[in-house]
């Protein structure tokens, strides 16, 4: 009934065959380091920090959806270097401003330790419609099942038309069970089942799907503070992780989402998503400057295994590298 | 966010103050912050250069109209460009061909195809009366094929039962041969999202395509997309013959400026707007709605009302003195109204200025009528001083002049002081019912009451 196919080769994307999102990453790096040395050189013919050099930057830093205000306040630090003269040639500026957006990411490159809390780990997955919460489920589980947890999946989108299958299906893939309800049943109630079962069944982690909303629906956003009221119940410490799952190919409009479903609930943890594509996700630092909230995982790909904990530092090579396809 | 435009506007726009001509120099500071504003909104910085060099090249040397500051000449001018640039080639869903007509979308992960297939498939059996078959291709994302399948029992249209372990290409083949068979109106062919990078699934939905050979070829987008939109829209476009746009998810705070690029770099019309995650929100595009919306209309309109309400204030607050004295309101008042609506661009610029919260409202606010608004000028202007401040005195005879001074018809005179009666006697119970403060608002070159302000 259900498709399981991949859209790599049989032979990249077998388990252990793979070439894994370490190499990938890497690969990523390898082809990113050079944007320092390589195209910005030619902007600086005799080696000088011109305005030409600055505005590049800008021009970088907008183009990956940092944002106006973020990209301004970034600069203006850096101009203010230039202006001292204590930026001497490109490398200087390169490094300054590298350090510049790491002092951003640095504080919230946090990774997510499961271990390190309560039994039954109870993760909440909230965000938009289709920023990948149910596929971030799915390498959620795979992850922590490699590493030897007992999880459990809670299907609480009961609203989209087959939201609940495909969540079976990656539970199917991960082997790991599945909490599910009717369609049209309260979310509230399906999570509640949920964190009572994988209490029961003494498992370690609880991943709630949830529908995906717009944070400007409010009626929707009253739902989710349910469903966390609801796990409390079971948990008083619980939800231990309120996920929100951002694509990276959203534009600013992510950072408002960010505020909103913070503002709701109480967000733990980003994950970015579709990190794969030529987006570059570039609002995670106007998110991570203004509301500093930890950045957890990122995605890859469509795979299980097409996931990666964040690093700050990749990161930003990648966002500051102009992409093959930019115009 | 939306206090950013109007912020940086208001400025600028004080130093615009009092000269006649557009310049070079004089909008320079405007344009680098609607820039800006045009970033914040996502439109992508490739389509926002060349967005301003348009403008400035069609302002710099530009009279401005005598009852227009030089900001609002220039917001207005950026207003209508952004307006016709979207708005280009726009039509409806084309259904001219010999059935099954074929209609493919296409686009990124999670952008909403298969959601707009399941609209699309609704608007055409209800709109179109037309018989339509729903098929998918996407063999990749787990449950897909059955996501597509609720949703055509919902909406109660046809369902290709595509197998997952068939080729996405035999299967394209295989829905087209079934809506031939059946004798469908129209196939609807949803796809499995793909990154423009990713070569080979470029190459699936090219040959989707050539099995299917399209009418329409629709490419899906999120109005919350931000700068790489242009990327994948071009890839798209160069990979497949696109014919039109779609812009999901349109029913939330999203600016939505990506509908800008993909409008731009694709050179095909938005034909569609999604507005909710039920299969009955699928909305025609309207150009001036999302343009407004870009721009942060209802913030422009704000900052117009700053500009102008020097005069209007004087106005008001004549009105207000002379209605706090127990006077009634005559024709010269209701003649002063009318005419700051037409000032600020007539009714219909109003509504489409409103602020973007509004716009779902708006949306199902009656079309004003500006030719109404100068109709009723026209009647006031061929009124005698004497009848303007005392219409009782408008009998038969001199309804029949002044419609013949207008170019109307009695019927038309008769309505007017229909309508000035019944404003008349509102304007006495506000007075009365301690109101003066709303009326004012209202009276004060903002929004007619109740429509926001
Ligand atoms: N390329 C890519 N696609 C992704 C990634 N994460 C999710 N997707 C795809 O995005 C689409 C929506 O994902 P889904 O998990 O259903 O989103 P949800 O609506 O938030 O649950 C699906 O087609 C996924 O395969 C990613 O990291 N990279
Ligand atoms: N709010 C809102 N959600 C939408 C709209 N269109 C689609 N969606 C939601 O976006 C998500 C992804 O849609 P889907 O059709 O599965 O995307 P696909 O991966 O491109 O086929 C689902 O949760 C849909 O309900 C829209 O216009 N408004
Ligand atoms: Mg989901
Ligand atoms: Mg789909």
């Amino acid at each position: 009934m259900f498709g399981l196919k991949s859209k790599k080769d049989p032979e990249n994307s077998g388990d252990g065959a793979q070439p894994g999102f370490f190499n990938r990453l890497r690969q990523k790096l390898k082809q990113s380091t050079s944007w320092l040395t390589h195209d910005l050189a030619n902007l600086l013919p005799g080696g000088k920090i011109n305005a030409a050099v600055l505005e590049e930057l800008e021009t970088r830093l907008i183009t990956a959806d940092v944002g106006v205000e973020t990209t301004e306040r970034i600069l203006s630090g850096l101009r203010k270097q230039v202006e001292r003269r204590e930026l001497g040639d490109l490398d200087a500026l390169l490094r300054a401003l590298r350090s510049s957006l790491l002092d951003i990411l640095k504080p919230c490159a946090r990774p997510l330790n499961v271990r390190a809390g309560p039994r039954p780990f109870a993760i909440l997955v909230v965000g938009v419609n289709g920023a990948g919460k149910t596929t971030t489920i799915g390498k959620l589980a795979h992850r922590f099942k490699a590493e030897g947890l007992k999880i459990m999946l809670a299907a609480g989108d009961t609203f989209r038309a087959a939201a609940v299958e495909q969540l079976a299906v990656w539970g199917e893939r991960n082997q790991v069970p599945v909490i599910m309800q009717a369609a049209g049943t309260d979310p509230a109630a399906v999570i509640f089942d949920g964190m009572q079962s994988s209490r029961a069944r003494d498992m370690d982690v609880l991943l709630a799907d949830t529908a995906g909303r717009l944070h400007t629906q409010l009626n929707l956003m009253e739902e989710l503070k349910k469903v966390k009221r609801v796990m409390g119940r079971v948990d008083p410490s619980a939800p231990h992780e309120v996920l929100l799952v951002l694509d990276a190919g959203q534009g600013q409009n992510a950072l408002q989402q960010a505020k909103l479903f913070n503002e709701a609930l109480g967000v733990s943890g980003i994950v970015l998503t579709k990190l794969d594509g030529t987006a570059k996700g570039g609002i995670v630092l106007a998110i991570a400057d203004r509301l500093r909230l930890p950045i957890r995982f990122v995605g890859i790909g469509e795979g299980a295994e097409d996931f990666a904990v964040f690093d700050a530092e990749a990161f930003i090579d990648d966002l500051l590298a102009t992409g093959k396809q930019a115009a | 966010m939306f206090d950013q435009l109007s912020g940086r506007l208001r400025g600028v726009l004080d130093a615009l103050q009092g000269r006649g001509r557009l310049t070079e120099e004089n909008i320079g500071d405007t344009l680098r912050q609607v820039r800006m504003a045009l970033l914040e909104a996502d439109v992508a910085l490739p389509v926002v250069k060349t967005f301003i060099d348009g403008v400035r090249a069609r302002v710099v040397g530009q009279e401005i109209e005598k009852s227009l500051t030089p900001g609002q000449a220039l917001v207005r001018t950026i207003h209508e460009e952004l307006v016709a640039l979207m708005g280009e080639g726009s039509r409806s869903i084309n259904l001219r061909a010999q059935p099954p007509v074929v209609i493919l979308l296409a686009g990124l992960q999670g952008a909403g195809k298969t959601t707009t297939a399941g609209k699309l498939a609704k608007w055409l059996k209800e709109k179109e009366r037309k018989k339509v078959l729903l098929a998918s291709t996407d063999v990749y994302r787990p449950a897909a094929i059955l996501q597509l399948e609720r949703l055509a029992g919902q909406i109660e249209v046809g369902f290709y039962p595509s197998d997952p372990s068939k080729s996405p290409v035999t299967l394209a083949h295989e829905a087209l041969d079934e809506a031939r068979r059946s004798l469908y109106d129209v196939l609807i062919v949803d796809t499995a999202g793909r990154l423009h990078v990713d070569s080979d699934m470029m190459q699936e939905v090219r040959d989707i395509s050539a099995a299917v050979n399209p009418l329409e070829t629709l490419f899906i987008v999120d109005s919350m997309a931000g700068q790489d939109a242009v990327n994948a829209a071009r890839a798209f476009g160069e990979a497949l013959t696109l014919t039109g746009v779609i812009l999901t998810k349109a029913d939330g705070d999203a600016r939505g400026g990506a509908a800008l690029s993909v409008r731009q770099v694709t050179g095909k019309p938005i034909l569609f707007i999604g507005t909710g995650e039920k299969s009955a929100a699928l909305e025609v595009f309207q150009a001036e709605r999302v343009a407004g919306r870009i721009l942060g209309m209802g913030d422009v309109l704000s900052l117009v009302e700053d500009v102008t309400r020097q005069v209007d204030r004087e106005q008001a607050e004549r009105l207000a003195a002379k209605l706090k004295k127990g006077k009634d309101f005559d024709l010269n008042d209701l003649h002063d109204q009318l005419g700051q609506v037409e000032k600020m661009g007539g009714l219909a610029a109003l509504v489409d200025k409103l602020p973007t919260k509004l716009l779902g409202k708006a949306g199902t606010v009656p079309k004003p009528d500006d030719k109404e608004i100068k109709r009723q000028l026209a009647i006031i202007r061929s009124m005698t001083p004497q009848e303007r401040r005392h219409p009782k005195v408008i009998d038969g005879s001199r309804r029949r002049r002044i419609a013949l001074g207008s170019g109307l018809q009695v019927a038309d005179v008769n309505r007017l002081l229909k309508n000035f009666l019944q404003m008349q006697k509102m304007m006495k119970s506000m007075t009365k019912g301690g109101g003066m403060a709303r009326m004012m608002r209202a009276m004060a070159g903002k929004l007619p009451p109740g429509l926001g302000g």
